[in-house]
This record gives C-alpha cells, sequence and structure tokens, in this order.
C-alpha cells in the first residue's frame, strides 16, 4: 500500500465524503468522526510522501495503470511535497477547531457542511499533486463550488457575495481553460511534463504567448490579485465562522501555488523570465496591489473585512517574490506560502474564537478582551507579530528572503512596498490592541477584573497550537529552506 | 460609466484573441499538432486494449476515467450544494385541506384531529396547489416509459453508439422531472423521494470510486480495470470493458438522482411542499 | 488587409467563438439583473466548449465511432478516418461543470431574491445602503 499514497491522498477522502453525505441523511452523529478519519488519512500520506520525495527524488503515479501522455499521472516533487502538507496540516487542525462553531450555525445540516468540508480539500490536495493540466481544472471546479456553497450560507450578504464570487470565479477559471485550450492546440498534449518538453520549440509563436497570458490572468482573478481582488472581501467578511478558517488560509495559497507550476515547470525559466519589461512590470503589479489592499485596510471597521485586505497584500507579497526571477525571491515566495497559511489560519481561529462569544466584530465592541479572552487575544498576538514580520516568528524570514530578493533584482520599488505595507499593519493590528487593552466605561467590575469568558477549549486548543507553530516554523526556517525548498526551485534560476 | 469599462474591457479582450488566431492551424487540418500527438494512439489501439468501438466513451472512463470520476464528485457536489444552500424545513400547517374524490366534499382538518392518510380517496389540497390538467397528465404518463427505456438504452449501449452514462443519466432524471411538472411536487416526492435521490446519488459516484479502489486492493493502480479480470474471471481487454460498463452505471444513477434532486429544491425554494 | 482576409477565410470559426465569448463576458459585466449576468456566463462557458471541439475537427472523417461487423472484428484502423476524440472527451467534463455552477448560482440567486425580494442589483444597492444609515 506504500507506493499507492498518491491515489490514497485523494481517494481516502473522497470516499470518505460520500460516507458523510449518506450518513447525514442516516445517523448524523457519524459524520464529525467519518471526516477526521479522512483527514487524518490525509495528513498521514501528506507527510509519508514528503519523506519519499526527500528520499528518493520525483514520485510519479500512474492512474489507471495508463503511462502519461495518454494518461493522467501524478507528479509529486518538493514544491508540491510542501504544499501538500500545509493543506493536509491546515485542514485536520481546522477540523477540531470549528466542530463548536459548526454545532452551533448548522446544527441539522452537519452531513452536508462535512461533505462540502472534505471534498473542499480534496479539490486542493488533488489541485497540488496532480501533474495533467485538465485535470488541474477539473479539481479547481470542484474546489470553487465547494467554496461557493460554504461561503453562501452566511447571513446578511452572504449569498450576494457569494454570487459576485461565482462570476468572478467562473470568469478566472474560464480563462485558465482557455489558456490550455491554447496550449493543446499548439502542442497536442495535456500533461505538464510533456507540454515543457514540446514548448521550447515554439516559444515564438504568439499562440504560445497568449495561451501564458490568459491562464495567468485567469490565475490572477481566482488569487484576487489587485485589481481583480473584488470578490475577496465581501465573500470572507459576511461568511459563517465555520467556514473561513478552512477557505481563507488555503484558496489564495493554492492559486500562487499553480501559478509557480505553470510558470516554472510548463513555461520554464527561459520562457517565463525572457523579458525582463514583462517581470518587472508583474513586479510592479505586486508592489500597487501591496500598497493598496494596505491603505483599503485601514478604512475598514470590522476585524474579518481588515483581515481579508491583509490577505490580498499577502497574495501581492508572492507574486512579486514569484516574478522577482531570483533564488531569494522564489525561495520567499514558496516559504511565504507555508508562512501565511499558517498565519491567517491562525489570525482566523482567533478571529472566529472572538466572534463565537462577542456574536460580532466591530471595531466598537472590542473592549476589554484582553482581560475577557487572554488566550485568544494572545494568539492573535503572535499571528499579529508574524504578519508584521517580527523575529523569531516565521512571517519576517519569508519577509527577510522577499526584501533580499527584491534588492538582488534592484526592484527598489517593491522592497519599498513591503516595508510600507510593514508598517501599516503595525497600525492595523495595534489599533486592536488598544481597543482591547481599555475596558469600556459601563462594564467596571467592583472587584476591579471581568470574568474570564474563553472560548471553549476544542476551539483554543487548535488556536494555541498554530501559534506555537509559527514560532516554531520560524525556528525551523532554515532547515526548511536547505533541506526542502531549495531543491524545489528548477535549474535555470540566477 | 461601467458600460464604457465594460466594453473597453471586452473590446481589448477581443481584439487581443483576434490577432492571436494568426498563428493556429487551419481549421480541419489533419496534420495540426493536436492530431498528430496524442490523439492517434487512442484512435489505433482503443479496440486491441479496451474493446470499445466508440472511442470517446474508451477514452472517458478508461484512458481519462479519473477524469470522469471527478466529474461525477462535481455534480455530486452541486446537489448538496443546492440542497445546503436551500432546504428550509416548513413547519406543518395547522389547518388542513382535504377533497374527497368521489363525492367533492371538502374537509378542513384543525390541528390535534385525525389526518386521512395520503390515499386515493382523499386529496390534499392547500394554498400552495397545482392545478389538475387532463390532457398534459395522459401524455406524459404515455411518454414516460418510452422515455425511461430509451435513456437504459442510451446507458448500456454507450460502448458501440454515441452514449454512455451523463447522456442516459440526464434522460432519466428528464423524464421524473416532467412527471415532476405534469402532475405536482408531492406525487413526485412520493415516487421517488428525496431521501432516495440523496442516497442514490452517493451510492452511484461510490460504485466509481469504488470500483477504483477495488482495483487498488487488488495490487494495481487506482482505476486500472485489467485488474478485476481475477474477479469477473475474462481476459484482462475484455475486463476493462466490463469495467467501463459499471462506471457508466454508477454515473448514470449519480447524475439522475442529482438532477431531481437539484429540481426539487430549486423549483420549490426549497421548501419542497409545491412548486411549478 | 490581404493578410486579415487569409485569415479570415482559413480560420472563421475561431474568430466566430472568440465573438461569442466576449458577448458573454460583457453581458457579465455590464448587466444589472443577476439572471442576465448568469445568462452571460453561461454563454462564455459554451464559447469555450466550441472552441475545444473545433480543435479536433478533421477534414473527411468521421465520428469516433470504430465501425466493425457482425462478428466484432474490426478492420485496419487509421488514425485520419476519424476525428479527434480528446476535446469531445474534455468537454463532456467541461459541461457538467457548466451546469453544477449554473444549479449552484441559481440556487444562490433564490436565496437573495428570498432575502431583498428583487433581483436587480442596484435595488439591492439601495436597499442596503438605506439599512446601513
Amino acid at each position: 500500500m506504500s507506493d499507492h499514497f498518491p491515489a490514497l491522498i485523494i481517494v481516502v477522502p473522497l470516499l470518505s465524503a460520500f460516507f458523510i453525505a449518506a450518513a447525514g441523511w442516516i445517523r448524523r452523529t457519524l459524520c464529525f468522526p467519518i471526516a477526521l478519519f479522512a483527514m487524518t488519512v490525509s495528513l498521514y500520506s501528506a507527510i509519508a510522501l514528503l519523506c519519499e520525495v526527500v528520499t528518493e527524488g520525483r514520485v510519479i503515479y500512474h492512474l489507471g495503470g495508463w503511462s502519461p501522455p495518454w494518461g493522467i499521472a501524478y507528479d509529486i516533487d518538493y514544491l508540491n511535497g510542501i504544499v501538500l502538507v500545509v493543506v493536509a496540516a491546515v485542514a485536520f487542525i481546522n477540523l477540531f477547531a470549528t466542530r463548536s462553531s459548526v454545532a452551533l450555525e448548522f446544527p441539522r445540516k452537519l452531513g452536508p457542511f462535512y461533505a462540502l468540508y472534505v471534498l473542499f480539500v480534496t479539490g486542493l490536495l488533488g489541485i497540488v499533486v496532480t501533474g495533467d493540466a485538465f485535470n488541474l481544472y477539473v479539481l479547481l471546479e470542484i474546489a470553487a463550488l465547494t467554496g461557493y456553497a460554504l461561503l453562501g450560507m452566511g447571513e446578511g450578504r452572504a449569498p450576494l457575495a457569494s454570487l459576485n464570487y461565482i462570476f468572478m470565479g467562473t470568469i478566472g477559471a474560464s480563462f485558465y481553460l482557455l489558456g490550455i485550450g491554447y496550449l493543446y492546440l499548439a502542442t497536442g498534449s495535456l500533461n505538464m511534463a510533456d507540454i515543457a518538453t514540446l514548448l521550447p520549440e515554439i516559444y515564438h509563436s504568439k499562440v504560445v504567448l497568449l495561451a501564458f497570458i490568459i491562464c495567468m490572468t485567469g490565475l490572477f482573478i481566482k488569487m484576487a490579485l489587485f485589481p481583480l481582488h473584488f470578490w475577496l472581501p465581501d465573500a470572507y467578511a459576511y461568511s459563517p465562522s465555520a467556514s473561513i478558517s478552512l477557505i481563507a488560509p488555503l484558496t489564495t495559497k493554492v492559486m500562487v501555488y499553480v501559478m509557480i507550476r505553470i510558470a516554472l515547470t510548463v513555461f520554464t525559466p527561459r520562457f517565463s523570465f525572457a523579458s525582463p519589461t514583462v517581470s518587472a512590470s508583474f513586479v510592479w503589479l505586486a508592489a500597487i496591489a501591496i500598497v493598496m489592499a494596505s491603505i483599503m485596510a485601514l478604512s475598514q471597521k470590522s476585524v474579518k473585512k481588515m483581515l481579508a485586505y491583509i490577505i490580498i497584500a499577502e497574495v501581492g507579497y508572492m507574486v512579486g517574490g514569484l516574478w522577482l526571477g531570483n533564488r531569494n525571491g522564489i525561495t520567499g515566495a514558496i516559504l511565504h506560502i507555508i508562512n501565511d497559511a499558517a498565519m491567517t489560519l491562525c489570525v482566523f481561529l482567533a478571529a472566529g474564537n472572538i466572534l463565537f462569544k462577542l456574536k460580532q466584530d466591530s471595531f466598537d465592541h472590542l473592549q476589554g478582551l484582553f482581560r475577557k479572552m487572554p488566550f485568544s487575544m494572545a494568539a492573535l498576538v503572535i499571528g499579529a507579530l508574524s504578519i508584521i514580520g517580527v523575529p523569531p516568528t516565521c512571517g519576517f524570514f519569508s519577509k527577510w528572503y522577499l526584501l533580499l530578493g527584491g534588492i538582488d533584482a534592484g526592484q527598489y520599488g517593491f522592497v519599498a512596498a513591503l516595508i510600507f505595507s510593514s508598517l501599516v499593519n503595525v497600525v492595523l493590528f495595534f489599533r486592536i490592541f488598544e481597543i482591547g487593552f481599555f475596558e469600556s466605561a459601563q462594564e467596571h467590575h467592583p472587584t476591579g477584573r471581568a470574568p474570564i469568558e474563553e472560548a471553549p477549549l476544542e476551539m483554543l486548543v487548535p488556536l494555541m497550537v498554530v501559534a506555537a507553530l509559527l514560532i516554531v516554523l520560524g525556528f525551523y526556517t532554515g532547515d526548511i529552506v536547505n533541506n526542502l525548498i531549495r531543491f524545489a526551485l528548477p535549474a535555470g534560476i540566477a | 460609466m461601467n458600460k464604457t469599462i465594460g466594453l473597453i474591457t471586452v473590446v481589448l479582450c477581443g481584439v487581443m484573441l483576434l490577432i492571436g488566431t494568426a498563428d493556429f492551424p487551419d481549421w480541419g487540418d489533419p496534420q495540426s499538432p493536436a492530431s498528430r500527438h496524442v490523439s492517434p494512439y487512442y484512435i489505433e489501439k482503443s479496440i486491441p486494449e479496451t474493446s470499445v468501438p466508440n472511442i470517446v466513451t474508451a477514452v472517458l472512463a478508461d484512458y481519462r476515467g479519473y477524469d470522469t470520476m471527478f466529474e461525477t464528485t462535481v455534480i455530486f457536489t452541486a446537489g448538496i450544494a443546492c440542497f445546503f444552500l436551500l432546504r428550509v424545513r416548513r413547519k406543518e400547517p395547522e389547518i388542513r385541506y382535504y377533497r374527497h374524490i368521489p363525492t367533492g366534499i371538502t374537509l378542513r382538518i384543525e390541528q390535534g384531529a385525525k389526518l386521512p392518510e395520503d390515499s386515493k380517496v382523499f386529496e390534499r389540497i392547500d394554498t400552495l396547489y397545482a392545478p389538475h390538467d387532463l390532457i398534459i397528465k395522459t401524455t406524459a404518463r404515455l411518454i414516460i416509459p418510452f422515455i425511461l427505456i430509451f435513456a437504459l438504452y442510451v446507458i448500456a449501449h454507450g460502448h458501440h453508439s454515441p452514449g454512455g452514462g451523463f447522456q442516459g443519466g440526464v434522460i432519466l432524471g428528464a423524464a421524473i422531472i416532467l412527471f415532476a411538472i405534469s402532475y405536482d411536487l408531492r406525487s413526485a416526492n412520493r415516487k421517488l423521494s428525496e431521501r432516495a435521490a440523496a442516497l442514490l446519488s452517493t451510492i452511484g459516484v461510490f460504485i466509481y470510486a469504488g470500483t477504483g479502489a477495488l482495483c487498488l486492493l487488488l495490487a494495481s493502480n487506482f482505476l486500472d480495470y485489467s485488474a478485476l479480470a481475477s474477479i469477473l474471471g475474462v481476459d484482462p481487454v475484455t475486463a476493462r470493458s466490463h469495467g467501463i460498463l459499471i462506471v457508466e452505471i454508477g454515473v448514470g444513477t449519480t447524475v439522475m438522482a442529482v438532477m431531481v434532486w437539484i429540481y426539487y429544491n430549486l423549483s420549490s425554494r426549497g421548501r419542497q411542499d409545491e412548486g411549478l | 488587409m490581404d493578410d486579415i482576409l487569409s485569415i479570415l477565410i482559413s480560420k472563421y470559426n475561431y474568430w466566430g467563438y472568440i465573438i461569442l465569448m466576449m458577448v458573454g463576458l460583457y453581458a457579465m459585466i455590464i448587466k444589472k439583473n443577476l439572471v442576465k449576468k448568469i445568462i452571460g456566463m453561461s454563454i462564455m462557458q459554451t464559447a469555450i466548449i466550441f472552441f475545444y471541439v473545433s480543435i479536433g475537427v478533421k477534414k473527411n472523417a468521421t465520428i469516433p465511432i470504430i465501425t466493425h461487423g457482425h462478428n466484432g472484428a474490426a478492420d485496419i484502423v487509421r488514425a485520419s478516418d476519424y476525428i479527434n476524440p480528446l476535446p469531445h472527451v474534455l468537454m463532456l467534463t467541461a459541461i457538467v461543470v457548466a451546469v453544477a455552477t449554473l444549479g449552484v448560482a441559481l440556487a444562490l440567486a433564490i436565496k437573495i431574491y428570498r432575502h431583498y425580494d428583487t433581483l436587480e442589483e442596484d435595488e439591492i444597492h439601495d436597499f442596503l445602503k438605506n439599512q446601513a444609515e
């Protein structure tokens, strides 16, 4: 069974999703245990796959027994393996943390919720592990459809926000499909490694250039890069807190992974970085994205919307890091995928705890939170320090690599944008901390101390684990970069 | 303002795509890269390796069977998503109206009194009541069995003629939706309840993934139907043909169940009392 | 001018699909009614499906079902006699994905209607603005 891990990592969650859907109609208490089993097997398989890649090199698995390009193949190398572990770990931790919110918000629809949860994770794992471009589109749509449904179940403006997300997400996915169609027209193959061998003869053709532009545009829409980011703040702000801590850390990062995969593996660095003006313009676009997102985050009045704009800025970091085109930049981008997933999970779980107890998250109502919910706010502090980029949390190190890459490539605009965004993040978070430190006038207790009304234990423990993970990841950055990320970069990069 | 931005974007996009067509291969060129590279293998080797003459079915369910499994999962996800988003359990009203068909007397039953069973003699009418139309009902009753048989033919004959699981499943679903439209939603619910549709959709896609997992347990790669040769007792090539048939049945079941389920939820706005 | 004309004659099908795709995209961007936007989305996805299917066409070739006699044995099969089956397979998947997205979009539209009693985007915005004040 050990050489079938690439299949198991997808098949077990997929079959479990069907069992959960059936259990929702027959016996509802079985839903959570089956979901837990599925996530555990995925996490185990992801870690086992990464170890296999480290010890034995690239893992290729032929589905249906047909070798590529006639069949579909899974192709796992260092880049894949890292992102697989990130996705599986976030999904696993989040399952525990959201159990109480789910029981509160959807008591009668546990079956469909957990089935959609597991299917979302299956879609993302499939996107990361596949080596076939059209298979990636199908899995992209699975992840997107489950995301639309999970986000559309909030109150108030959630359905409208989710419908706008459907429109923009479908445009993005359709552009990606069109780009793959152009590549198929030009080469006749759908397998990513095969296309990479067939493309160099036709680099000069307009079809290949158009395929590149269209694919990238579609992916930029799906990862919410400014100015195509309009769907993200509304969709994330009004969503139920049970879904947002799963969707927010993962969706945009996996799209960044797909962008890196297409830019570095399908269109090799020879093509992607061939024109310095194109790369420079992408870096400038990323810098503008970071600056605009940070400015827009300043004017928000609720925690979740502010965090949504911070996500848009973080996407700008990763896109800029890739298009810097040098080792430090791309290392920074890949490292930031790992770190940003952890940071986003931490702050969204903390926001979820606040919402669970206070039932709303606008800034006016956050007074005295440090006394009332000390552990959640402590985790929020660690997450904030990581987003700002303070050592020894992990956020500092990925920013450091991005800064080094920017200086190496001479892109001082990008460097300035990074520093500006750190300063704005300081302002954003310290505003919250300031409100949280002081109690409001009506709540003065006779003994001088407010009672602790912390979130339940099963929401707190995962949050503490993630907060600790941020610091641990920071300490192990050197190991991660030298043993894993260094081999994920292709050969042709300075 | 919004219109001009939209128009400029669309025109720019269109012009860029149109200029790109200069390097395309001509329409219908048999020497284009797409016709030379991967597909000749499928056309030439379909019968020797899978013994299925319909090359599209062979590629869909065998060579790229993994994609098809996820496609079935997509349609299953759409069913669950519609259910998750829309379904509200309606509170039973306190006063119900029933009509006694032979005599035409209308009964008004208040809460707490004994309800007549849902039988042929008593017919339930409430505020959201679909009227009774003789011509449509009779025509539908005559046509629906033939539609069902044709759908089963499309699924079963997918190896030799255009067809297969998706096409047959949609026709099956269309037959049941025709029944729901011509009669009313409650009668359709009696024939195929929402719970049965949901469980059928799960079973269908489970057949597909389960066949793949069975191949995995028989020490071959996932979805490698030649491993089924040991169970079915035939040579590997025929085993592939049978494997394709099994997964097509699974696909057809799921597609039918999900079409009906989505119709139930969309047409009645989630309440499933009465819709179209 | 000569150049454009020659391209148009040999590749007019691709031009048709691109125009159709842009029509769908335009509808999605500027229309105010939510159902019209959903229809635009459907048009755009259908245009992409047409584009893929037209990649697989070959002159003087028939549909990809191998004709054979009753004994089941096939004659020599030449690849140039049958059109390319792969785009058809891919587009079966794309059609199903388009239908699934349409279903979810309509479910969300019903939910919005339930809440705001209208499907026009500007009316919903006015309602939200009044509510916020």
